[in-house]
């Protein structure tokens, strides 16, 4: 009996730390809420001529998505954001979706068809990506809560699961419980001279 | 031209394998040399955890090698031709945006 104990017990502490391990980038993690910055207004207009106003949603959850045609990994997240703006649009949530591409909608037109991207996409400006610091590696997005405040920012490819926590987190589930808080850096500009031409 | 690109990143190569994605490119501005053509090496078709296809890149240490003829009207000296190396890179997590690097060549036209 006491041996059957014990073996519950190593079984226990063994479930605890499997259950504590994590990959990074795997966890969602919000900031809390004293720690939460107001994000930059913007005024773009979408596919359509329509005007976009980031303080059109608030009392929305947003997930605000910088990408560009030629970014591969911002392929892969693509479709999760279709699939969270199909979920989640009926409970006070949207993605929005800022193009970099130079040549705008000449390429964002005919991609975001291909890809039958269901959300609102817009092709941003110099000016809106220095507002969020500077974005110039992507993905970068960021996590907006209802108050209109970046509560979770990730550059570089993050993961679903990542992104469906922290929106299920800012959008009050039950589901979420404990959710991880962080300080999160916010992108700052990645800058690499990556060539060196010499003659 | 020899290039080196950091560790870890790859650029697309002159023909990518998807239209979206920015190829190399080098350019050349107006000088007393006429260009004649770009070589680019062979790429490599690699696998990235954020690509279903292989992609049509290069990485680490590679070279360009650019083409001109002299037009009659040159005028013999020392003269230099200026370009720009037009690329985009990537590692296997993020993209950066595309970026221009001016490049220079120093020639002298001899008669």
């Amino acid at each position: 009996m006491k041996r059957k104990l014990q073996y519950l017990a190593i079984a226990g502490i063994a479930a605890y730390l499997a259950a504590c391990s994590f990959y990074e980038g795997d966890w969602p993690a919000v900031k809390e809420e004293k720690d939460r910055k107001k994000a930059p207004e913007f005024v773009l207009k979408d596919s359509s001529g329509e005007v976009v106003k980031l303080s059109d949603y608030r009392g929305k959850v947003v997930l605000l998505n910088f990408w560009a045609t030629w970014c591969g990994p911002c392929e892969i997240e693509i479709p999760w954001f279709i699939e969270f703006q199909r979920e989640y649009k009926d409970r006070d949530f949207a993605v929005l979706g800022l193009s970099l591409d130079e040549d705008g909608w000449k390429s964002v037109r005919p991609f975001v068809a291909r890809e039958k991207v269901n959300y609102r996409v817009m092709v941003t400006t110099e000016e809106v990506d220095q507002l969020y610091g500077g974005v110039d590696s992507l993905p970068t997005t960021f996590v907006i809560d209802r108050q209109g405040r970046v509560a979770s920012s990730h550059v570089g490819l993050a993961s679903k699961n990542t992104y469906r926590q922290e929106i299920l987190t800012l959008l009050g589930s039950p589901k979420n419980e404990s959710p991880l808080v962080s300080s999160n850096r916010l992108p700052g500009s990645l800058r690499a001279d990556l060539f060196r031409a010499s003659r | 031209m020899p290039l080196s690109l950091q560790e870890g990143y790859h650029v697309n190569s002159n023909t990518p394998s998807d239209a979206f994605l920015i190829p190399l490119n080098l350019t050349w501005s107006k000088g007393v040399l006429e260009p004649a053509g770009v070589v680019y090496p062979k790429p490599r078709m690699e696998k990235y955890q954020f690509s279903p296809d292989k992609l049509s890149v290069y990485s680490g240490n590679f070279e360009l090698v650019a083409k001109f003829t002299v037009p009659a009207t040159a005028v013999p000296g020392p003269a230099a031709m200026t370009g720009k190396l037009h690329y985009q890179a990537c590692n296997d997590r993020m993209c950066l945006a595309p970026k221009n690097i001016e490049v220079a060549l120093q020639v002298d036209v001899v008669k």
